[in-house]
C-alpha cells in the first residue's frame, strides 16, 4: 500500500489540499490531481524539460520533486501565468515567429524563457540558447524559439525607457 | 517510468536523521535536491522503501569564509554557488565549473552535497574540490570526521561514506594570490555530464609555473589528478615546447575508459586539447 500524506500547497494563487501518495511527483499531481494539463511529462528523469512549473518564483522540473516537497510552497504552472498575463507578450512573440509547431515543448519553454527575460534582460542569443538548453523541441530547431525570446527581450527594454 | 512505492519523511533534527538511518539501514536513502535521486527512483534503478528528506534540517545550507577556509554546507544549491560572490572571489575554478553542472532549473534544486556523495565520475564539483584539496566533512551520530577528497572519492559512485553517515560541508583552503584557475570540459550537450573535462590550479609567478593541480573529469572512475604531466611543469615557464610535454604524459596519467560516445583515443585527444587550452588559460 502506498503511503499517503495530507499536503497543502498553493497552486496558481489558490490553496489546495489533498492526501498524496508519497512516490507521486509533482507534474503528475498537478496533472491527475488538478487536471492541470498544461505541464507537460515526456522523460521523467530530467532530462527534456517538458514538465517545467515554478516553485517559489524558481523554474523547476514538476517530474524530479514529489508533490509532498512542495508541500506549503508557491507553485505556478503555465495555466496560471497564461491567464494572470504574465507570459502574454512572449506567447505573441511565440505565435509571430512560427515558435512551435507540435506545442509539446511550449509550455515548458514559455516558464523557462520567462524566468530568462525577467533575470537576464541583456542576454545575447548564446545567453538565451545556454538558459533553454535545458529544454528540447523535436519540431522547431530552436531558431524560431530564440527569435522570439531575443525579440521580446527587446520589446520588454524598449517599454522602460 | 513512475517510482517503484515507498515512504516519505522529512525529520526537522539531525538526530532524527541518524535514528531513521540507523533503524532502516540499506532500505532507507537520504534525499537532498533529488535531481539525481528521483530520474533513479522514476527509472526502477532502485527502489529504497523510504527516502529520508534531510531538507528540513537546519544549519546545512549556505556559504561561509573564516580562517583561511570556504565552507559550503551540504544543502547549498548549485544556484546558490552560481551567485556566490565569496565563490567568486575566493574560489574562481568553482565559479567556473557550476555553470556547467546541468540545467538551470536542475541547478535551483539540486545541491553540493547530493553532487559530492553521488560521486558521478564526470561530475565538476569532485574535480573541483580534489583540485583545489578541499576536505569533505562526514558526520554520523555523534562523530564527525574531515577526509580530504582525494581519498573521499574511491570509485565510480564509491566514496568514503560510511553507513548512516552524512556529507555535511566542503572545506576548501583558500590559496594565496598567486594562483590562478581554469576550469574547462566537453559536453555532447550544454549542461550535460561532461565527456572530458579539467579543473587546473596552479601557482604562477615571474612566468613559471608551480604546485599544479590537473584535476580530470570524465578520465576514470573518479577524478584523477595528472601527476606525471604536473612534475613536468613544475618550475618551468609555461611555454609551447613545456605544454607539448605535459600533453603528451597525459596517456599514462589517465585511464580514459571509452564509453558509448568516445573511444579512448578520442578522450586522449580531448583531455590533451583541453589541458592546452586550460595551461594557455592559466598564464592569460
Ligand atoms: C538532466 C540532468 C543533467 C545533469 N547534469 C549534471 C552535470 O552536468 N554535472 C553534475 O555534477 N550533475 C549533473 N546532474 C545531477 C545534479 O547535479 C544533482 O543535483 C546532483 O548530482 C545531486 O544532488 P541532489 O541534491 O539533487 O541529490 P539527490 O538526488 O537528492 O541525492 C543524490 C545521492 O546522494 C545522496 N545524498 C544526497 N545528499 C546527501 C548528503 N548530504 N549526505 C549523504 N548522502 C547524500 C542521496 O542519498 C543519493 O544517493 C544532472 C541531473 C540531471 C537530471
Ligand atoms: S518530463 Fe521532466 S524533464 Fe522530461
Ligand atoms: S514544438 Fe513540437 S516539441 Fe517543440
Amino acid at each position: 500500500m502506498d503511503q499517503t500524506l495530507l499536503t497543502t500547497l498553493i497552486v496558481n494563487g489558490t490553496s489546495v489540499t489533498r492526501r498524496v501518495p508519497a512516490r507521486q511527483h509533482l507534474s503528475d499531481f498537478l496533472r491527475d490531481e488538478l487536471g492541470l494539463t498544461g505541464s507537460h511529462t515526456a522523460c521523467e528523469h530530467g532530462a527534456c524539460g517538458a514538465c517545467t512549473v515554478r516553485v517559489d518564483g524558481a523554474i523547476v522540473r514538476g517530474c524530479l520533486m514529489l508533490a509532498v516537497q512542495a508541500s506549503g510552497r508557491k507553485v505556478d504552472t503555465i495555466e496560471g501565468l497564461s491567464d494572470s498575463g504574465e507570459l502574454a507578450d512572449l506567447q505573441a512573440a511565440f505565435h509571430r515567429r512560427n515558435a512551435l509547431q507540435c506545442g509539446f515543448c511550449t509550455p515548458g519553454m514559455l516558464i523557462a524563457a520567462q524566468d530568462l527575460v525577467t533575470t537576464r534582460p541583456e542576454a545575447t542569443r548564446e545567453e538565451i540558447r545556454e538558459h533553454l538548453s535545458g529544454n528540447l523541441c523535436r519540431c522547431t530547431g530552436y531558431q524560431a524559439i530564440v527569435d522570439a525570446i531575443e525579440e521580446v527581450l527587446a520589446q520588454r527594454r524598449g517599454a522602460k525607457t | 517510468m513512475k517510482a517503484a512505492s515507498f515512504s516519505y519523511v522529512k525529520p526537522a533534527a539531525l538526530n532524527e536523521v541518524f535514528d531513521l538511518l540507523e533503524r532502516h539501514g540499506d532500505r532507507a536513502r537520504v534525499l537532498a535536491g533529488g535531481q539525481s535521486l528521483l530520474a533513479s527512483l522514476n527509472l526502477r534503478l532502485s527502489a529504497p522503501e523510504l527516502l529520508v528528506d534531510i531538507t528540513g534540517v537546519p544549519g546545512l545550507a549556505g556559504i561561509t569564509v573564516s580562517g583561511g577556509t570556504l565552507r559550503i554546507g551540504a544543502l547549498t544549491t548549485h544556484r546558490q554557488i552560481e551567485r556566490s560572490p565569496e565563490v567568486a572571489r575566493h574560489l574562481p575554478l568553482l565559479a567556473q565549473a557550476v555553470r556547467h553542472v546541468a540545467h538551470v532549473a536542475i541547478r535551483n534544486v539540486g545541491t553540493f552535497g547530493g553532487s559530492v556523495a553521488l560521486a558521478d565520475p564526470a561530475a565538476e564539483y569532485p574535480a573541483c574540490a580534489v583540485a583545489l584539496d578541499a576536505s569533505l566533512v562526514l558526520a554520523g551520530r555523534g562523530a564527525q570526521r574531515r577526509v580530504r577528497a582525494r581519498e573521499f572519492f574511491r570509485g565510480l559512485y564509491d566514496t568514503a561514506l560510511q553507513p548512516g553517515e552524512l556529507v555535511m560541508a566542503g572545506e576548501f583552503p583558500l590559496s594565496g594570490e598567486a594562483y590562478r584557475s581554469a576550469f574547462l570540459e566537453l559536453a555532447r550537450r550544454r549542461g550535460d555530464y561532461a565527456i572530458v573535462g579539467i579543473a587546473a590550479h596552479a601557482r604562477l609567478a615571474a612566468g613559471r609555473i608551480s604546485d599544479a593541480r590537473l584535476a580530470f573529469l570524465g578520465a576514470a572512475s573518479r577524478p584523477v589528478l595528472a601527476l606525471r604531466a604536473a612534475s613536468l611543469l613544475e618550475g618551468r615557464p609555461l611555454d609551447a615546447q613545456a605544454i607539448a610535454a605535459a600533453q603528451a604524459t597525459l596517456d599514462d596519467d589517465l585511464e580514459l575508459p571509452a564509453d558509448l560516445y568516445a573511444s579512448r583515443a578520442t578522450k586522449l585527444q580531448l583531455a590533451r586539447v583541453l589541458l592546452g587550452r586550460a595551461l594557455g588559460a592559466l598564464n592569460g
